[in-house]
Formats: C-alpha cells, structure tokens, sequence
C-alpha cells in the first residue's frame, strides 16, 4: 500500500511538487534520465536512513529539533560527498554512471524533504526505508516519461512563443493530469 | 549599476521563477491560492534578503573553500527562526504550507544570489538585490495563486480577507483543475510565455 502510494498517487515529482528543478533540468534524454533516476534512489535511501538515525538517537532525546533543517541538510551534504569519494574509489563504471549527478543531488529539494517527510510521518525505520525507495522510483518513472515525451516534442510543430520552457511546462501538466486518475486506485 | 536597478532586475529582466527558471518547486506547490502565495513569498524573501546581508557582511572573512557549506549554515538559521515564528503566529499558513517551509534552505533562488551576487558585493547592493529577487519571487507566485483561485475556486482571498466571490453573483462553475496539482504547471507555463512576449516587445 505503501509502495503504491507513493508510486503513483502521491508521486513526489507531479502531484507533491517536489525535485522539479532536476526533472526539468535533466530530462532531456531518457538515457541520461535514467541514471540520474537511479542515483536519486541510491542517494535518498542513505540520506532518509541517516537522518532516521539522527533524529530518533540525536536530535529527539537531547531535545534539540530546532537543530532539523541545518544538521539535515548539512548530513546529506556530506554524505553525497563521502558516497562520491567511495565510489569513485572502489567502482569507476558507476561512478562514470552517476558522476555528475551525485553532487547535484545533494541539494535536490526532494532529498531533503522526503527526510523531513518521515519524521512529519513517524514511520518507523524499515517503513522509512521502504517509503524512500518508493518514492525515489516514482521519480524515476516520471523522468524517464518525460523524457521519452520530450524528445518527441523536439521535432514537432509549436508555436514560437510556448517553444522551450512553456512547452514543457504544458507537457508537465497534462502528464501530472494523467498521474491524478491514479487517486482513489485500490480505495486508497 | 546603481541600487535601483540592481531592484528592478529581480522583478521582470531577471525574474528568477519565469526567467531564470529556479525554485519551481515551492512555487508551483505553495501557489494555489493568493494568500498562501504570499505568504510563502514574504517568508522566502526574509531568508533571502537576511542571509544576503549577513553573507555579504561576512564575505571578507569567509574562506573560499568552504563558503558552502558556510551560506548553508547561515540560510538554515534563518529558515529555522521563519519556521518557529510562523508555527507560533501563523498557525493556519503554517499547516498549508507544510513541508515547503523548512524547504526554504534548499530554495535555489537563495543560495543562488549568495554565491552569485552577496559574496561579491558590498550590504547595500546585496539588501537590494535580496529585496528585489524577493519581490520577483512574491510577485509571481501571488499573481500565480490568484489565477488559479480565481479559475478554480472562483474567489479571491488576500491576508485572510475575501476579495472577490464569484459564486454568489451567477451560477458559475469553477474548474477544478486549477487548484488542482495539473493547473499549476499549465498556468506557469503560459506565465512564462507571457513575460517572453513581453520582454521581446520591450
């Protein structure tokens, strides 16, 4: 349930807004879509995992939660960075893969806000877990759409005024519309 | 380039949502009436020119290597004292607003004139530059809000007071779509077109 609700119904990048400078950013082929898709759900799943960690052995019992957004977001930061140093060490092929969409990711809103997003919830740690990857595929499936549909409009007759962002903007909507006939899928 | 037009800029010629393209997400999340459009637009332009200030009093002091991290550190605070502020007074944007509060911190905009412009530039023009991007910013998510208010919902609401009410005059049937996530991609795209035309005839 879980897994389909934030696959599809809530999917993070259409209906909750969130990653959008990325999805417009790096959708424009779906090759390179699917490897920064498949970054994000490495990158997020360590993220929410540590400030799972942080939050519950830090921040709550020394009643510190003012402390949330800075040490979030200063963690992550540093994550992505150590994960660029492993990598890059232990397995060239992948880092050749993701490379430049690791540093990216590190200020990628939905990273963050996701691990906000957990805490909000009060899921417990495997159900964070469980949440990210979902929510990390969602965004994978709607960029890789996007960019299939983009390198589409490429070639097709528009209008001077809308070519270039307002275009795809539109596109967004009317994909975003399609992603909204998910709700209420299974009564949820 | 004197004060007023480092102001100016922020508003259309660079206009950071429909020119330069960046922090969509708070706006096409946050945009779906007129007063939450607001409301997220001043609490952003706070953090904004605050943290331009306080990175521009400090730029002589901050090493190059970990400016980062350092304009993090900064922009974080003041998202932390927006969000308690807002939490205690405003209970009811707080709620609406939700996530995208503490989102502040990774709001491109922000960062963006840190590096780009306060790091480099002395307080005035900097407090200019944040106050002007901040205006850019609040101006079109508001004007973003109260198109889709009004198509969706038919009524117009600013600071809490109802401006406009389509229904009790006629029987008129509000789309839903705009207030619906599929409407603010839509309306921000023709926005986009709107100030391209507009920018090319000037």
């Amino acid at each position: 349930m879980i897994v389909l609700s934030a696959l599809l119904i809530n999917n993070i990048v259409l209906i909750r807004f969130l990653a959008l400078c990325s999805f417009f950013g790096v959708s424009n082929k779906i090759e390179v879509s699917l490897s920064m898709g498949m970054a994000v759900i490495f990158v997020m799943t360590i993220a929410s995992s540590a400030s799972w960690i942080i939050w519950y052995f830090f921040l709550s019992p020394l009643k510190i939660e003012f402390l949330r957004t800075a040490s979030f977001i200063l963690v992550i930061a540093m994550l992505v960075q150590l994960v660029e140093m492993y990598i890059k060490k232990s397995s060239p092929a992948l880092y050749n893969a993701l490379g430049i969409y690791l540093p990216l990711i590190a200020t990628n809103c939905a990273v963050l806000g996701i691990a906000i997003l957990i805490i909000d919830y009060q899921l417990g740690f495997l159900k964070s877990i469980i949440y990210t990857i979902s929510v990390a595929a969602g965004y994978t499936l709607s960029i890789v759409l996007f960019a299939g549909i983009r390198e589409r409009i490429e070639i097709a007759p528009i209008p001077d005024i809308l070519k270039g962002a307002p275009i795809i903007f539109i596109t967004a909507g009317i994909m975003s519309l399609a992603f909204l006939g998910f709700a209420h899928l299974f009564g949820l | 380039m004197n004060t007023w037009k480092v102001f100016t800029n922020g508003l259309l010629r660079e206009n950071p949502v429909l020119v330069i393209l960046i922090g969509l997400c708070p706006t096409l999340a946050t945009g779906s009436s007129m007063n939450d459009g607001f409301g997220m637009g001043i609490a952003a332009t706070f953090v904004l020119v605050a943290s331009n200030i306080l990175i521009s009093l400090l730029r002589n002091y901050t090493p190059d290597a970990i400016r980062l991290p350092i304009f993090i550190v900064i922009i974080s605070t003041f998202v932390t004292i927006v969000d308690y502020v807002m939490h205690a007074y405003m209970v009811e944007l707080y709620a609406s607003l939700g996530v995208f509060i503490p989102l502040i911190v990774v709001n491109c905009i922000i960062l963006g004139r840190a590096e780009a412009y306060a790091y480099k530039n002395s307080i005035l023009p900097s407090l200019m530059d944040g106050l002007g991007m901040g205006a850019g910013f609040t101006l079109t998510i508001t004007t973003l809000g109260a198109i889709r208010e009004l198509i969706g919902n038919g009524t117009l609401t600013f600071l809490n007071r109802e401006l406009f009410n389509i229904s009790v005059s006629n029987n008129f049937q509000p789309a839903l779509l705009f207030i619906m996530p599929p409407g603010a991609f839509i309306v921000l795209g023709f926005m986009i077109a709107g100030v391209r035309w507009i920018l090319k005839k000037v």
